[in-house]
């Protein structure tokens, strides 16, 4: 059965705010953290920033897919 | 915020503000969005070979999830894709190379060159997609009118948009006996010249190399109407090819200090949600109109960029 757009919507909006609170979180704290160490590696050793670039960027994907895929099944679940 | 890799001070909002509406954008309209994150880089002050790597970077975050969803669906041509990665990543070298000579020239010739190639290549895209969209509704509105007369006989043809259209130069390619000649069961293609994949993916990686992001503008439908792929398996080989040619691509970039991890990393906070919400919006929108819709789209990108050539504010 198709969803209604309405539905989909609503959804989205909820998840969005849900996720956006977690995004300010995640950049103010982790990535902000991560500056000064990530700095370090560029100015010292290319080769290890760039293994930590690719590996924190494929990590994130990863991770963040996950937590979007969580947030709207709940979403969804409360909103049916 | 300060990003000290690049030397940067760009507001976070902005960062994944751009990265939601590129996510939106890639998964409605299943391109990575690179003509719109590297202008909205380029417009902020990120120096040229930042913009380049930095994408990249970015790209990798979000084709790694988009493959995987491609290969459970049975979209991806492992063959093809291998073939096209070997082709794809000499691409990027000579596109990186390409950089690093314009570097030694400075960053004022980098941002210059890449500024200026990057708005023909959008140009070219916006014009083509234009013009095919255009042939296509043409064609499926010929088609609606014979079906009138003969009911019943269209509603699978009419699906086919862009069959027709360009099937004679991927016969044409097809044609072309250089050996080794493979075939690609997964694609469906009988028989066709190893070196005609390599020729299109190779083309394909010096786009990725010297103008960031994963080229998916130039190299699905080199994909579709050069090798004749079918769209659905071209969409999905690209991604996976992509997701290992922008690896390597992040990985050589990052090597020669051309990528801000940091600012790849808070783009693709934004990018994450809005490939969701697009790729969850393309159930309500179908057919070549999509396409249609896309044209502005790299004339923005343009347009950010020549601003921003013309302002010279990244002509450090």
């Amino acid at each position: 059965m198709e969803e209604k757009p309405e539905s989909v919507l609503k959804s989205f909006l909820i998840e969005l705010l849900v996720y956006a609170a977690l995004v300010v979180f995640y950049v103010l704290l982790v990535i902000r953290l991560l500056g000064n160490w990530l700095n370090g590696l560029f100015e010292h050793s290319k080769t290890h920033y760039a293994i930590a670039a690719l590996l924190l960027i494929i990590g994130q994907g990863i991770a963040l897919e996950m937590l979007t895929t969580l947030l709207l099944k709940l979403v969804r679940l409360r909103t049916h | 915020m300060d990003f000290l890799i690049s030397h940067t001070h760009i507001s976070p909002l902005y960062l994944v503000t751009a990265g939601f509406i590129i996510g939106m954008l890639g998964g409605f309209f299943g391109v990575g969005g690179s003509f719109i994150a590297g202008p909205a880089l380029f417009a902020v002050g990120v120096p040229m070979n930042f913009v380049v790597g930095t994408d990249l970077a970015h790209i990798v975050g979000k084709s790694i999830v988009a493959a995987k969803k491609h290969r459970a669906l049975g979209n991806v041509d492992l063959k093809l894709g291998f073939i096209m990665v070997a082709g794809t990543i000499a691409g990027v070298e000579v596109g990186a190379q390409g950089i690093e000579r314009l570097k030694h020239l400075g960053q004022a010739s980098v941002d210059k060159v890449v500024g200026i190639t990057f708005v023909i290549v959008l140009l070219s895209i916006s014009a083509f997609v234009a013009w095919e969209s255009w042939q296509t509704l043409k064609m499926q509105r010929k088609r609606g009118g014979k079906s009138k007369k003969s009911a019943g006989t269209s509603s699978k043809t009419a699906d086919k948009g862009d069959e027709s259209a360009f099937a004679h130069i991927a016969q044409k390619v097809h044609s072309i006996k250089i050996p080794p000649m493979i075939k690609l069961r997964a694609s469906g293609i009988k028989e066709i010249s190893l070196w005609a994949i390599l020729g299109v993916s190779f083309v394909g990686g010096i786009f990725s190399g010297f103008l960031g992001g994963g080229a998916g503008y130039v190299r699905m439908p080199s994909m579709v109407y050069l090798l004749g792929v079918p769209t659905h398996v071209a969409v999905g080989t690209d991604l996976f090819e992509v997701v290992i040619s922008a690896s390597y691509g992040t990985f050589s970039h990052a090597l020669k200090g051309n990528v801000d991890i940091m600012i790849a990393l808070v783009m693709h906070t934004g990018a994450a949600i809005g490939a969701q919400l697009g790729a969850a919006s393309t159930q309500y929108f179908h057919g070549p109109k999509i396409r249609l819709a896309f044209v502005p789209l790299p004339l923005i990108g343009a347009a950010i960029v020549i601003y921003g050539l013309l302002s010279g504010k990244n002509m450090k």
